[in-house]
This record gives C-alpha cells, sequence and structure tokens, in this order.
C-alpha cells in the first residue's frame, strides 16, 4: 500500500524520508488531523495539508537564513506542533534537526550546543531563548535563534533574533519566488541520509550525539506500528522530552509513517487533565507515571467515603482474579466475568475515565523496571500496559511483550527485525535495522559499542529465560560483588525498594564490601499523605524524612525487601543491612540524576561519601552539609543530623523454594 | 528599558494636595503626585504611612477631604469605585478578595463584568447576542490565563489555590478589566523568592507589552528598585520623597525614615 504512489511524481518515489511522508499524507488525507495543540483552553486542530504548508513555509524560511544541506538544527522546548514542524523542516532541505531537552540548564546545552556546531536554533519562548543566548560566547557558530512565543521578546533588541512568525513570511516569498526549490530539496533526501540526531542523557560522561538515519527510523517505526496494527485512526498525547528517542518515534516518526494524529498539551502543568480530555489510544509513560497516578488513585481512595473505599477494594480484589486472564482471552469462570463486568460498570469504567485510560488499546513502559504491583494494577484494570526495552541507538525497539505473552518481571521478546545475543559476561547485544549510524564526531565510542558486523552492546546484563523472553537485571559494569563473592546487583534491589510507594528513590551500595547499605529518599506524596492522617507534624521535606515513624516504614520496606532478596539463592546474601533516609531529594539539577530521572551512581556515591563511610563506619548519627541547586540556578546548602538505621537481614533458607 | 519613553511623559493620573481624615486621625496630608501614561509607580513608606489609604482614594473608596485627583483628564473629587473602574482603573487588595468557592475561570470572568453590555435576561437564558458575548469574554479570560500561565488551574476552586497562586488569579481578574491603570495593594506579600520572581516578570509583562500604567505598594526594597520608574515615599500620611529609585535611594529623609540609619 506504501507503493502505491511510488514513481508518479517524485523523481525517488521510496518514501524514505519523513518530508516525503509528509507529502504522501498531505496528498491522501489532506483533512485529516495531524497535530493538535491546546491554546487559550480549546483544541487547535492543523491537517496535514495545513501541516505541509507550515513545514514548506518553515523550511524555505530558514533556507533564506543560511541554513544548508547538512546543516545541524538546534530545537529546543516543550511538546509544540511548531517545533515538530521545525524538525521536518529541517529534514526537508537535508539539515539534520537535534532536539535538546527542554528542562537543562545552560551549563547542560552548552556541550551539546557546541558539539553538535548548530548555525541556527528554535526555541519555544523567552526561557528557552535566555539559555541559548547565554551560551552565545561558547558557541561561535551559532548565527540565528529562532523564536516561537513572542510574549517578553520585545526587550530585546538583538540582530541575532528572529521571529517564527518572519522566518515562515520570508519562506512564503522564497516560495513564490523560487517554487520549485522545496520540492527538490524534499526529492534529493534519500534513505542513507541522516535523520536525527538524539543526545544521550548519559550516567557518566558527557551526554553522545545518536546519528539516526531515515532508514534506521522509518524503518523501525513501520515495524513497530505494524506490530501492534496501529491505524491513522490512532491517538497520541506528545508530553514527553522531544530530545528523547521515545517521543520522536512515538509522537513524530509513527504519526508520519501511519497518518495519526498527535496531540500536544497545554502545558507541562496540565498533561493530567490534557490526557483525560484526549484519551490516547496508544501512550507510553516511564513507569514513574505509572506509578505516580496509581499514587494519586491510593491517596484519593484512602480519603474518599466508606462505601466507596468498600467498593474499590471488593471490587480491585476481583479485578486481580479476573481481570489479566479477561485481558489476555484465557478462560474465565462464568460467575468472575460477571462480577467483573459489574466491577468495570461500577469501578474500572470510570477510574480508568479519570485516568485518561478509557480508550487505550497500547500503552508501553519501559526505561526502568516497573513495579509488580503496579504493573498488575493496570493490566487488571483492562489497561494493555507491555513492557517494552529498547535505546536510543537501537531507535527504540530492541524487545517488545507481544499481547498474550505478558510478564511483569521480563521485558518481552525480540522486536520485529532484531536478533539479540548475551555475551559472555551477561552483557546483552542486539543487531536489526534499526542500529544508530554513528555517535556523532565520536568515532572512539562508536567503535567501543558497534562491533564491525553490527552487534550492539546495550551495556545492560541480563538472561533470556525458558520462554525466550530477556530479562534485564542491572547495567552490566553496575553489577558487583561483595567481599565474600555474593552478586550484587544494585539497581535490583534499588528496584525492589522503589515498588513501595513510600520510597522515591534508593540507591544501594555493596561492590567490594562485606555487607549492602542504602540511602533512600521517601516519596513527599505518598508520606505526606500518611503523615496527615497520622497527626504527623512536619515543616519540611528534611524534617518528615527524619521522623522516626517515617523510619519505622521505610525500615518495614527494606525488611521486606531483605525478605524477598532472601528466597533467591544466588542474591539473599545483599540484603541491605543499614540505610539512610536521605535530607534531600535527589535531584536531575544537583546533577545526582540524569534528566531522565535515572541515579548517577558515582556521582552519588562521591557527593554523599561522607555518608556512605557512615553507613560503613557502624556509628549511629551522620551530620552532613549539601550544596544544592534551586530551580532558578542559585545554590544555598543544607545541614541535617542523619539518623542510620540498621535492619536484620533475613535467613537465605526463610523462603527457599 | 524601553518601555514608558514612548509616549512623552503624559500624565494619566495627577494628585494634588490630597488630605484624607478618619475623625482625628490624619491619614493623608496635602499629598501631590503624578503618574505617567505607561510607567511603574512605587508607593513606599512605613507601615501606617498611608500608602492603602493613598490607593483607596485613587480607585475612589475613599474620598478625600481635601484635594483632587484628575485621571485622564477629568478630575473628580467625589467617585464611586465602580466609576473608577469604568473609567479603566482596576486593583488587587493587600488581603486576597477572591469568590473563594468560585473557580479560577469564574473568577477572573468577573472582572469582565463591566464590560458586559447585554442586559441580564439575555444572559440568564443564553440567547443569541449574550451568548456571542459571552464567547468573547471567555476568549479574553483565556488569554489572560494564557499569559499568567495558570492553565493547570483554570477549573479549580481558588480556595483550594496556595497563596502565591491566588494572588496570580486576583492580578487575572484585575487584568481581565482591561484596564488602563492598574493598582496593585503588595503584589508580593507572604511569597517566596521564586514566586515573587514570577511575579515582577507578570508585572513588567503586563507594563510592558500592554502599555499598562502600573501603580504598586511594595514593601520589598529589592523588588521596587528593580520594576518601577519612579517612587513616591509616604511618611506619616506626608509625602517625603518624589523620584527615580536611585534619587530616593540616596535621600537623606528617606534612608533615615525608612530604610534605617545611614552608615558611617
Amino acid at each position: 500500500m506504501a507503493d502505491a504512489g511510488a514513481g508518479t511524481e517524485r523523481p525517488s518515489g521510496a518514501l524514505d524520508t519523513f518530508p516525503k511522508l509528509l507529502g504522501r499524507n498531505a496528498r491522501e488525507r489532506p483533512d485529516a488531523f495531524a497535530l493538535r495543540e491546546k491554546e487559550f483552553g480549546i483544541w487547535q486542530s492543523w491537517t496535514w495539508r495545513e501541516l505541509e504548508t507550515e513545514v514548506r513555509e518553515l523550511a524555505c524560511g530558514l533556507a533564506e537564513l543560511g541554513f544548508e544541506r547538512g546543516d545541524r538544527l538546534a530545537i529546543i522546548g516543550d511538546n509544540r506542533p511548531r517545533l515538530y514542524a521545525a524538525m521536518c523542516a529541517a529534514q526537508s532541505i537535508g539539515g539534520i534537526p537535534v532536539p535538546m531537552y527542554q528542562d537543562s540548564v545552560a551549563k547542560e546545552l552548552s556541550y551539546v550546543m557546541e558539539h553538535a556546531e548548530a548555525r541556527i536554533a528554535v526555541a519555544e519562548d523567552q526561557e528557552q531563548v535566555d539559555k541559548l543566548l547565554e551560551l552565545r560566547e561558547a558557541c561561535p557558530k551559532l548565527e540565528k535563534i529562532v523564536y516561537v512565543d513572542p510574549r517578553g521578546m520585545r526587550q530585546y533588541d538583538l540582530p541575532v533574533l528572529v521571529s517564527y512568525a518572519e522566518v515562515l513570511e520570508k519562506g512564503r516569498e522564497r516560495h513564490r519566488r523560487d517554487g520549485a526549490f522545496w520540492d527538490a530539496e524534499v526529492a534529493r533526501g534519500k534513505g542513507s541520509d541522516a535523520c536525527i540526531i538524539l543526545y544521550t542523557s548519559g550516567t557518566t560522561g558527557n551526554p553522545k550525539g545518536v546519528v539516526l538515519l531515515f532508514d534506521n527510523v522509518v524503518e523501525m517505526s513501520r515495524r513497530g506500528a505494524e506490530f501492534e496494527n496501529l491505524g491513522p485512526d490512532a491517538e497520541v498525547l506528545a508530553y514527553l522530552p522531544m530530545a528523547w528517542v521515545g517521543d520522536h518515534i512515538f509522537s513524530f516518526a509513527q504519526s508520519y509513517v501511519v497518518g495519526f494524529c498527535v496531540s500536544c498539551p497545554e502545558s507541562g502543568a496540565t498533561v493530567l487533565d490534557d490526557l483525560r480530555e484526549i484519551g490516547p489510544t496508544y501512550f507510553f509513560a516511564p513507569p514513574r507515571i505509572f506509578e505516580n497516578l496509581l499514587t494519586t488513585v491510593t491517596i484519593r481512595m484512602e480519603d474518599a467515603s466508606r462505601l466507596k473505599r468498600g467498593m474499590f477494594r471488593y471490587f480491585m480484589e476481583v479485578a486481580r482474579r479476573a481481570g489479566i486472564p479477561i485481558l489476555e482471552g484465557k478462560p474465565v469462570p462464568l460467575r468472575e466475568r460477571i462480577l467483573y463486568s459489574l466491577g468495570a460498570l461500577l469501578v474500572y469504567g470510570p477510574l480508568k475515565n479519570t485516568l485518561g485510560f478509557s480508550r487505550i488499546r497500547v500503552a508501553y513502559t519501559a526505561g526502568e523496571a516497573i513495579g509488580p504491583d503496579i504493573f498488575d494494577f493496570y493490566r487488571a484494570l483492562g489497561v494493555n500496559v507491555k513492557q517494552l526495552y529498547g535505546q536510543t541507538e537501537s531507535t527504540v525497539y530492541v524487545t517488545m511483550q507481544p499481547d498474550g505473552q505478558i510478564k511483569s518481571d521480563t521485558v518481552g521478546t525480540p522486536a520485529p527485525g532484531v536478533e539479540l545475543k548475551i555475551n559472555d559476561d551477561g552483557e546483552v547485544l542486539y543487531r536489526s535495522p534499526g542500529v544508530f549510524h554513528e555517535y556523532y564526531r565520536n568515532p572512539e565510542a562508536t567503535a567501543q559499542t558497534k562491533t564491525p558486523d553490527g552487534w550492539v552492546h546495550t551495556g545492560d546484563a541480563g538472561f533470556i529465560d525458558d520462554d525466550g523472553h530477556l530479562k534485564i537485571i542491572d547495567r552490566a559494569r553496575d553489577v558487583g560483588r561483595l567481599a565474600d563473592g555474593t552478586l550484587f546487583a544494585p539497581k535490583y534491589i534499588e528496584n525492589k525498594l522503589k515498588f513501595f510507594p513510600q520510597i522515591k528513590e534508593a540507591v544501594a551500595f555493596g561492590d567490594g564490601r562485606d555487607h549492602v547499605a542504602a540511602l533512600v529518599n521517601i516519596d513527599l506524596g505518598a508520606v505526606g499523605s500518611w503523615a496527615e492522617r497520622n497527626n504527623v507534624a512536619y515543616a519540611s521535606y528534611q524534617e518528615l524524612a527524619a521522623h522516626p515513624k517515617v523510619l519505622d516504614i521505610v525500615q518495614e520496606c527494606v525488611s521486606r525487601v531483605n525478605a524477598d532478596l532472601a528466597s533467591d539463592a544466588q542474591l539473599a546474601g545483599s540484603q541491605v543491612t543499614r540505610f539512610i533516609s536521605l535530607h534531600k531529594e535527589l535531584d536531575a539539577d544537583d546533577g545526582e540524576l540524569t534528566r531522565t530521572r535515572k541515579i548517577r551512581r558515582r556521582f552519588v556515591a562521591d557527593r554523599y561519601s561522607e555518608l556512605v563511610d557512615a553507613l560503613y563506619g557502624g556509628q549511629s548519627t551522620c551530620r552532613t552539609q549539601t550544596e544544592v541547586t534551586f530551580e532558578d540556578g542559585r545554590t544555598g546548602t543544607i545541614e541535617a543530623e542523619l539518623r542510620i538505621r540498621e535492619v536484620a537481614p533475613v535467613p537465605a533458607l526463610a523462603r527457599a523454594s | 528599558m524601553a518601555g514608558p519613553e514612548t509616549s512623552p511623559a503624559e500624565a494619566i493620573l495627577e494628585v494634588e494636595n490630597v488630605s484624607l481624615r478618619f475623625g482625628g486621625v490624619q491619614a493623608l496630608s496635602e499629598v501631590s503626585f503624578d503618574v505617567q501614561s505607561g510607567e511603574v509607580r512605587a508607593i513606599i513608606g512605613p507601615n501606617g504611612a498611608g500608602k492603602s489609604s493613598m490607593l483607596n482614594v485613587i480607585n475612589g473608596f475613599y474620598h478625600p477631604q481635601e484635594g483632587s485627583i484628575t485621571f485622564k483628564g477629568v478630575t473628580r473629587r467625589r467617585m464611586r469605585t465602580h466609576e473608577a473602574a469604568a473609567q479603566g482603573i482596576a486593583r488587587t487588595f493587600q488581603n486576597i478578595a477572591l469568590f473563594r468557592g468560585m473557580t479560577t475561570l469564574d473568577n477572573i470572568m468577573t472582572g469582565r463584568n463591566l464590560k458586559m453590555k447585554r442586559n441580564f435576561l439575555l444572559q440568564a437564558l443564553y440567547l443569541g447576542p449574550a451568548r456571542r458575548e459571552e464567547m468573547e469574554h471567555r476568549e479574553f479570560a483565556e488569554r489572560v490565563i494564557d499569559f499568567l500561565e495558570i492553565q493547570a488551574i483554570r477549573k479549580t476552586p481558588v480556595s483550594r489555590l496556595p497563596y502565591g497562586l491566588q494572588k496570580r488569579v486576583e492580578l487575572g481578574r484585575a487584568l481581565a478589566a482591561e484596564p488602563d491603570m492598574l493598582l496593585l495593594d503588595e503584589p508580593m506579600a507572604g511569597m517566596n523568592t521564586e514566586e515573587k520572581e514570577d511575579m515582577c516578570r507578570f508585572i513588567l509583562d503586563v507594563n510592558g507589552e500592554f502599555g499598562t500604567t502600573v501603580v504598586l505598594i511594595e514593601h520589598d526594597m529589592g523588588v521596587v528598585m528593580d520594576i518601577s520608574d519612579r517612587v513616591v515615599v509616604l511618611d506619616y500620611g506626608r509625602l517625603l520623597a518624589d523620584g527615580t529609585p536611585d534619587e530616593v535611594r540616596r535621600n537623606p529623609l528617606v534612608i533615615d525614615a525608612y530604610l534605617g540609619t545611614v552608615r558611617d
């Protein structure tokens, strides 16, 4: 079907780039919606034809500004239709878009801007423009900053700035003058051209720019869409950073390939409302979003009337028994089916509606392990949540869970076209049509990651289980051994801790030590709500985190994790014996987490070295002083006296199976 | 900054020899100053100096025993608050005065009240012209919501909002009236640094983008000196000084009365 229009009007008939796919969509379904954005309280839509016009005018305008084939176009801002249009506009005239994380501070952007050597940047608003202006000295190559939202820009009188509207105007003029230019440029593009550079946030060292070709992105998007039977009627909410490969595939690439409509939320703070209004059918969220939603539901149910609480509890019990088998089409006794239908009417339906999940056909979670309770909760409600394992380097897809073969502790079987193998060190390697071209201007890193015959090192340790499903345990280099040789997989332990709603983050230590110890962040939402119900007064995160009763709760969680670990012969020795509840939340602004909220383990160990020493020192308290960065970029210090709690290990054979 | 210079120093408001007494208490005595079109004008002074009284005189809530107020060339001695509002003066209050049970959007819509032309019956039945009018006003309210970045709380009852956001909603309601002059009574009181910075930005943006003249009372000296074009200093109901932030900062009388004693 995709080849129906081959060779009709364009020299290269293959639909091998996004600008060409845009042309097809504008021809075949001109009045169908391509993008939607909520502005002034109303959803404003753009059809494929309108989008094509916008992309053409913008591309011509960029060309007028001096943008040339092979140039990089830096793009920074929230998910906005015009920024997505800018991606395709750059591609249409042979440029390479480089989306950047919109919440990065100027210092972090500086590396990417310098490395990508973008001459033109498109920025959403004044906030992003300010950051780019700060970088001008470090990035002499930056010639023009195109700003989309003119708000607050009146006092800037700099030749480097130009408004998006002005660029469109220039583009319109150029197109009038030179009508064949854009079509010819689009036709020059081919599948083997670079499509996008995505900088990985990197848990260590500087970010690396992953260069993906059109052949990678178009091909993997198509396969992924076919695997899930995505049609043009799919609905997607684009709310994850544009710089992240998942958003690029789900909210950009697959929309062009399949022709479905992507909606952009009104603002970062309204995502949950927008989710409910749009009711996506195809949804992606990292585990933490599913967790947060579940926490909100739990908190609100605790405040609900007794009748509602009782109903919720009863029917969630029914759902836990019958929901997952029904979702997977397995036989279920009639009585259970009837009860489940009743529950769907009274509880699951309204609940899914509140969450915006009523219409979901496929929801993915990836990036981190998801708690089995959370995973099962959504599946029991009838929301088809599945796990996906992938990387920027693989154009997202490495493994995914086919319908009917869903397990909470594995990430599924190889995605279409992907080959998988585990090397002698237990590291997972893959080969696929989605394998990235190179790390931009970094041949050493490329050579380290990609073997000459196309296999890519994931850096993750895992194994393939009896059903052919991949199970990831940790980053390969993080898997360590205790002093006595016991296997120590920190992430595995941390995830088990984080599966408790009361614990937001955890960092486990133990490599080369004689026992395992952990730093823990409580979840302010869940613990705060508990404190409110139990009359525990507190003035700050720091005070709540150090409250003896809160420490008791955390201790209980740790004990349960230990019991869990004790049941696994290999990991029984790596139980957590001591922990500290941290006085501040780990934060990407302080460099403790990456922008995608993964722990930067070594950095944390370094920064809190005195706490780590205390964990292994035997004392029961520790004084500490920590420098923190506030949201506006200023810094301050907080001091605290922290208690260290001991947890008794569970005997290894307690729950041996 | 390229703000006030656009129009050639034309006074939008002139306060002349205003005196205000409550029984035996002299709240204001012979205060004179002017506000130029398009500027940000601050009124400062210690507690009880008469700052809020001054605002109340300007928007017609108090009627001074002596002196006159000239707004946009019209001189008045007695004017009611709604007349002042109809002339283009909107204000916010030291203690937030929102309709607590109503949503953010509804509160902002009340700011459009004076602009609604259709009669009560048409509005109640939501018929033809009233309906179109409602839609226009709603659109304007949405622009205000967008401007103040409060989309996420559009449908939230204001009583459930934190203090800083309530202040922002109050500013929104004042803006919804499309005022020529905005009176802000301690817009930053009780806010943390981040909220203050946001509020400063909104005030400067209102002033810069819409050319709205702003008169504000504020205690945070840093804020006042940063965002105002000119400052009036009151002390015990009298005008102590009047000038640019720099002039006021250097004025020995002001240093003495308000900013503390001179260091040597």
